[in-house]
């Protein structure tokens, strides 16, 4: 399937990476996927779509984010130089935007009035509810009932957008539950609807056409590194829930041997106890959401839920990029705790000054794991996909007022 | 000739469109759910979807929803559903099965074995939901090695040269989903369901059942009087709901009340004539 000397010829024209990816979707939805392929390949090559996405990019979203040296998380790491990928400062405070604007712009050249997504920790929700007030559509979210209410300050930010916001009670009410009601939704809407997919799940062609639009972020941090350092990074870090912060990440290194890769599950409480949200390490081959890729699952091919302090990880399967890029190997997947991202958590902030979002945390932990043994001289590119705010009532809840007073960080 | 061909012919013979009644396998427990699977012939359906619980159903409307979680919440699994036909087929070796799912529990289970395992305990066809023929490959050579028809769905969006695409291999009968949506919501109009049949019908001789939305014994004739069969879901599977006490536990009852609805929507197309 891949050209010889390329890893990022994927996917073949049938949406598959390996064995993965693909079009696991009701035959009513089918035309839609394939209409909407059509239009994806033909808006990518047209300056015109390409010249208004750059502008937006620039002008709206507010990029390129910076590459920031953060010289005393360096130090307290005692190894890897860490540079954090400010995806926190663009609009909306997440990196879900780079995708959203694209996929706005290719619904708006489609002539759907109407924009459905789901959301987990509704960073995604926020930033659909956004590109919608943008340009006057109608929106709908769907969000798992579990999350609306341990992501308030997401759900009111969205309404005031104009928005609908839609409680899904089905299943454990979480992110996945919310894309089932999401595509309940689009197949019978298909006239005049537009399913904003906000991670590279999904049916092909959201996969690849989400992992393009954020693949910004690593074309930006390859040339931000070639011009502070004059080389490339050593080694790239990203967390990974459905995987579009990695994948935007990564895709633009996967053909640098050089540059090694880790992606970072959410843990939950430990691998070990089974509660985790780490599909690639805990789960198998199966299809959901018009997707193969690792799920998690029974024996009997039901999905269990995933378990994470973080809504935006807590997604029981992952893009089927990334479970190719497992298999073959090139990636090295890999998992930090709630335990350990919450102490990234409080580390970044008094540190750096810089509040990250509970999902990069996970990346930030990571980053702490193998810092020293990586030595000095080692460039490290941490995704810090989004800010923090969010996240500030969990976090409280989790440490009590206690850890602060104490100070938290020993 | 395979069961499901041997009741169409007979279904023409007579004169008359089939009944196609789906309940799902082990809702609300497995002893109800069996004999409501048992009495369905008797009752008038002419071929049993038993549909496979699924955690991630998302090609249903609520009711059939709320049946998985039901079923899963008392235990059900691929092979219970699988014991349920053998038990089935103990005393009814005529009525055709066809499983009704979705991709991942038959990936699981393996799909050569599943399909051998589907065939040994009398399973006629499958109708996979988010199985689209672009991603069939891999059960179409194992399903047909076992001689079980994959059973080829149509939609209102589907269009000519798809059509042609998907019924070329067809085997047993081609499932029109009526409505854009999920099962148990909007229904078809009647013109709606007459323009398809025409168009369906350039494209294949098998028999054509028609389902989603139909949930009255008057909309079950009206589907009768254009399509080879009409299928009928969510109505029977919320009849199930309405016979369960106020802790989800099946009341005395139930299977008679359930058996007595499917009466009803056999008669509407046996003009009027209940079965038996």
């Amino acid at each position: 399937m891949q050209q010889r000397n390329t890893l990022r010829a994927g996917p073949d024209e049938r949406g598959h990476f390996g064995i993965y990816g693909g079009r696991y979707v009701a035959e009513t939805l089918m035309p839609l996927i394939l209409s909407l392929e059509k239009a994806y390949a033909a808006a990518k090559s047209d300056p015109t779509f390409v010249a208004e996405l750059r502008y937006y990019l620039a002008n709206y979203v507010g990029r390129p984010s910076p590459l920031y040296f953060a010289r005393r998380l360096t130090e307290a790491f005692g190894g890897a130089r860490i540079y954090l990928k400010r995806e926190d400062l663009n609009h909306t405070g997440a990196h879900k935007i780079n995708n959203c604007m694209g996929q706005v712009l290719l619904a708006r050249r489609m002539g759907k009035k109407r924009i459905i997504a789901e959301t987990g920790a509704g960073q995604h929700g926020v930033a659909t509810a956004t590109v919608c007030a943008l340009f006057g559509l109608d929106c709908v979210i769907y969000m798992g009932a579990t999350d609306i209410e341990r992501q308030a300050p997401n759900v009111y930010r969205m309404k005031l957008l104009g928005a609908e916001v839609r409680p899904v009670t089905s299943g454990a009410g979480t992110l996945k539950d919310a894309m089932n009601d999401a595509m309940r939704d689009w197949v019978a809407r298909v006239d005049d609807t537009y399913y904003m997919i906000g991670t590279v799940a999904g049916p092909h062609p959201y996969p690849a056409m989400v992992r393009d639009f954020q693949s910004v972020i690593g074309e930006e941090t390859r040339a931000q590194m070639l011009d502070a350092t004059g080389r490339l990074p050593d080694s790239l870090v990203a967390c990974i829930g459905g995987g579009s912060n990695a994948m935007g990440l990564f895709h633009p290194f996967l053909d640098d041997p050089s540059v090694r890769i880790f992606g970072v599950a959410a843990a939950g409480p430990g691998i070990a106890t089974g509660q985790h949200a780490a599909s690639l390490t805990g789960g198998r081959p199966g299809v959901l959401h018009g997707n193969r890729t690792y799920l998690l699952q029974t024996r009997d091919g039901q999905i269990t839920e995933a378990h994470s302090i973080s809504a935006g990880l807590d997604y029981p399967g992952i893009g089927p990029e990334h479970a190719w890029l497992r298999d073959i190997g090139r990636v090295e997947y890999v998992s930090a705790t709630d335990q350990e991202a919450l102490e990234a958590f409080q580390l970044t902030t008094r540190l750096e000054g810089i509040i990250p979002a509970l999902e990069s945390s996970h990346a930030i932990a990571y980053a702490k794991t193998v810092a020293r043994d990586l030595g000095p001289d080692h460039l490290m590119v941490v995704s810090l996909s989004g800010r923090g705010d969010k996240d500030v009532a969990t976090v409280a809840k989790s440490l009590g007022d206690d850890a602060l007073t104490r100070g938290g960080l020993e | 000739m395979s069961r499901i061909a041997t009741r169409f012919a007979a279904l023409k013979e007579e004169g008359r469109a089939g009944l196609v009644t789906f309940i799902t396998a082990g809702d609300p427990d497995s002893a109800t759910s069996q004999s409501l699977l048992d009495g369905l012939p008797a009752a008038g359906a002419d071929l049993i979807e038993l549909g496979v619980p699924f955690s991630d159903p998302m090609a249903d409307g609520p009711a059939i929803q709320a049946a998985s979680i039901r079923a899963l919440a008392s235990g059900a699994s691929v092979a219970r559903t699988l014991d349920m036909v053998r038990n089935f087929r103990r005393r009814d070796g005529l009525t055709p099965i066809i499983l009704m799912g979705y991709y991942n529990p038959i990936h699981a289970w393996g799909v050569d074995a599943f399909c051998e395992a589907a065939a040994r305990a009398g399973v006629d066809g499958l109708i996979v939901v988010d199985l689209p023929p672009e991603e069939a490959d891999e059960l179409t050579g194992p399903a047909g090695a076992h001689g079980i028809d994959l059973i080829a769905l149509t939609a209102p969006t589907t269009d000519d040269a798809r059509l042609s695409a998907i019924l070329g291999g067809a085997t047993g009968f081609v499932y029109y989903v009526s409505i854009a949506g999920v099962t148990g919501t909007a229904s078809a109009g009647r013109e709606a369901i007459a323009g398809a049949m025409e168009r369906l019908r350039r494209h294949t001789g098998l028999p054509v059942a028609v389902g989603f939305g139909l949930k009255s014994p008057a909309q079950v004739a009206e589907g009768g009087t254009l399509a080879d069969a009409a299928v009928v879901g969510s109505a029977i599977v919320q009849k199930v709901a309405d016979g369960l006490d106020a802790s989800g536990r099946a009341k005395p009852g139930l299977v008679a009340e359930v058996l007595a609805f499917v009466r009803t929507l056999a008669a509407g197309l046996r003009g009027g004539a209940s079965p038996l």
